[in-house]
């Protein structure tokens, strides 16, 4: 079998040789949904005549998007899934487990694995190897049911890293900078594939941070090979069994090439309404901040909190701008706790919320007001996202963020290393 | 063939606008939730739509999210179709998945309120108003299926799995 990584792994799911452009039926490993495509997804599954998932996958719903629940329509939607978790056996995460795509990459996905999610960031996974896709409930449903879906064999782009990260510049500066150079639309329907000597050195949570966005990009994958990274993240989770190596073959063909020096990278920014609106952050200080958000399923894992709490230091942040920390996880928030991150970050004036979503997509825990500036570290920065059509919403990483935080206006993070 | 009106939207427009996150409590109540259909993209749409209109977009059409609400609360406007440039791969699975038609053609003949009539068997868009032709690009084959079956749920019924159409 030769081919680029989305072929290698639908060709293995589907038992024959697919090539960009062929329609496959793929068996799929692991189906989960979220609590505000869930709902949809589980009647669209009984409405299709079925009862309970098909034996060959692993199924999972995840209560973190609304959690703790803000209002009694999303408890009553949480009831409902929760019941249904007890009536079929599948894996459930509740309130405070942490973000679906967190403890996918924590627990559940393996290389090679085709994994379907209602959620659009259900790309995150490729960070481990994984084809791991976004679809709606519908097709979610009945991926349950059957244990398997349609899928057209992408075209795939080949995005070549070299050089080393330099100080202050991490991989959110990298997934920034490629989607404004391509665009919102710039990889629709393709598989971004990441090679190149960069990648034997960034761990897996740096990949499961370009992965997350590819979707930005409109891919339908964002695919990393699974190699000794991916060994040594997997075993640190317990799960080494789950490791296997792959890599796209010598001979793959790829619709494009696109190469990236790391080391000429510096701290990127998205401005509003688009991810692909970016500039370097150095170009937007002056620009005030009322709210500052670390976390989501992009970076609010261990390491991204280590970075801000480094930054933050023995400092409190400017008395104008909030700042809000959401660690992506219930593992991650211990991590933080143990390691102090946590107390740092609350000595610094950071209000914790329970790991999940969070404010991300706009349902509760710092809806933004009109007229008012956030500095994210989540994936979107859409009109109206965070709760609030009126209000502005800029995209960097968790240094820049920590940075940024502290002025109370966008900020250059090497300038506080 | 099908008759209706233009309602135009932009480039880029997002599942966010088409049925924002905030309103995601209303998501098991859905006569409710499509009141709320293109709002921030929009605020006037829901009030102005009529059954068998038209949603006619530039590029990257529902780009965002995976929530299958986007086109379920378009279709449950009354929008028949939806015609852009170039569509996000998420929204266009689960349109076709809901027997929503979404047309790929370039949009830029066609001026708001403009009064269409396609054809979805012969793939061409007659723009009344402006007395004006289209062609629209071929769904892809088992899309096409999905889609004259009236959706994904429908197609199961009366086939029980997925079928590869014999020729590509």
């Amino acid at each position: 079998m030769s081919g680029t990584l989305a072929e290698k792994i639908l060709s293995d799911k589907s038992g024959g040789e697919a090539g960009a452009g062929d329609i496959v039926i793929a068996q799929v490993d692991l189906v989960f949904v979220q609590d505000t495509t869930g709902p949809l997804t589980v009647r669209q599954f009984q409405a299709a005549g079925f009862k309970r998932p098909v034996s060959s996958i692993k199924a999972a719903l995840f209560l973190d998007h609304a959690a703790p629940s803000p209002n009694r329509e999303l408890a009553d939607d949480h009831s409902f899934l929760r019941g249904f978790a007890r009536q079929t056996g599948c894996f459930l995460f509740d309130v405070g487990d942490g973000v679906c795509h967190q403890i996918v990459a924590e627990s559940l996905a393996r290389p090679g694995d085709l994994i379907l999610g209602t959620d659009s960031h259900t790309v995150t996974a490729g960070g481990l190897g994984a084809f791991a896709c976004g679809m709606g409930s519908t097709d979610g449903a009945i991926a349950l049911g059957l244990g398997k879906t349609w899928l057209r064999v992408p075209e795939s782009i080949s995005v070549i890293l070299s050089g080393r990260f330099s100080p202050g510049v991490y991989a959110k500066d990298l997934i920034i900078y490629l989607i404004g150079r391509i665009g919102a639309d710039g990889a629709t329907y393709r598989s971004l594939e990441f090679g190149g000597d960069t990648v034997s050195v960034m761990s897996v949570p740096e990949r499961l941070t370009v992965s997350n966005m590819a979707v930005e990009a409109g891919a339908k994958v964002g695919l990393f090979p699974a190699d000794e990274m991916t060994r040594d993240y997997l075993a640190t989770q317990g799960r080494v069994s789950d490791y296997r190596p792959l890599s796209p073959d010598q001979s793959a063909l790829y619709e494009d090439t696109i190469e990236i020096n790391v080391a000429e990278l510096e701290p990127m920014v998205s401005k509003p309404h688009t991810v692909d609106n970016t500039a370097p952050a150095r170009e937007l200080r002056g620009t005030e901040i009322q709210q500052v958000v670390i976390g989501t399923c992009t970076n609010g894992r261990i390491d991204d909190l280590a970075v801000a709490a480094k930054i933050i230091q023995g400092k409190r942040r400017c008395p104008r701008t909030r700042l809000v920390v959401v660690p992506a996880s219930r593992g991650v928030l211990q991590e933080a706790v143990a390691a102090g991150y946590i107390q740092t970050l609350l000595e610094a004036g950071a209000v914790i919320l329970p790991p999940g979503c969070g404010p991300c997509l706009g349902l509760h825990q710092g809806v933004l007001g009109a007229g008012e500036n956030c500095l994210s570290t989540a994936n979107r920065n859409f009109k109206g996202r965070m709760g609030n059509p009126d209000a502005f919403i800029y995209l960097g990483s968790p240094a820049t963020a920590a940075a940024t935080a502290l002025r109370g206006e966008i900020a250059d993070p090497r300038e506080f290393l | 063939m099908i008759t209706g009106r233009a309602f135009k939207f932009g480039s880029g427009i997002s599942t966010d606008q088409i049925i924002p996150g905030r309103f995601a409590y209303l998501r098991s109540n859905l006569p409710e939730l499509a009141k709320h259909a293109m709002e921030d993209a929009d605020p006037t749409f829901v009030s102005r739509v009529n059954e068998g209109d038209f949603i006619v977009a530039g590029s990257n059409f529902g780009l965002g999210s995976s929530r299958e609400h986007a086109p379920l609360v378009i279709k449950m406007a009354g929008v028949r179709a939806v015609l852009a440039k170039s569509v996000a791969r998420i929204f266009f699975r689960n349109a076709i998945n809901l027997g929503l038609p979404v047309l790929l053609c370039d949009t830029d003949s066609i001026n708001e309120s403009d009064k269409l009539e396609i054809d979805l068997q012969e793939g061409t868009i007659r723009d009344i108003t402006n007395d004006s032709r289209l062609t629209f690009a071929k769904i892809p084959g088992i899309m096409l299926q999905i889609l004259n079956e009236g959706g994904l749920l429908p197609y199961l019924s009366k086939y029980g799995d997925f079928r590869l159409p014999s020729v590509r």
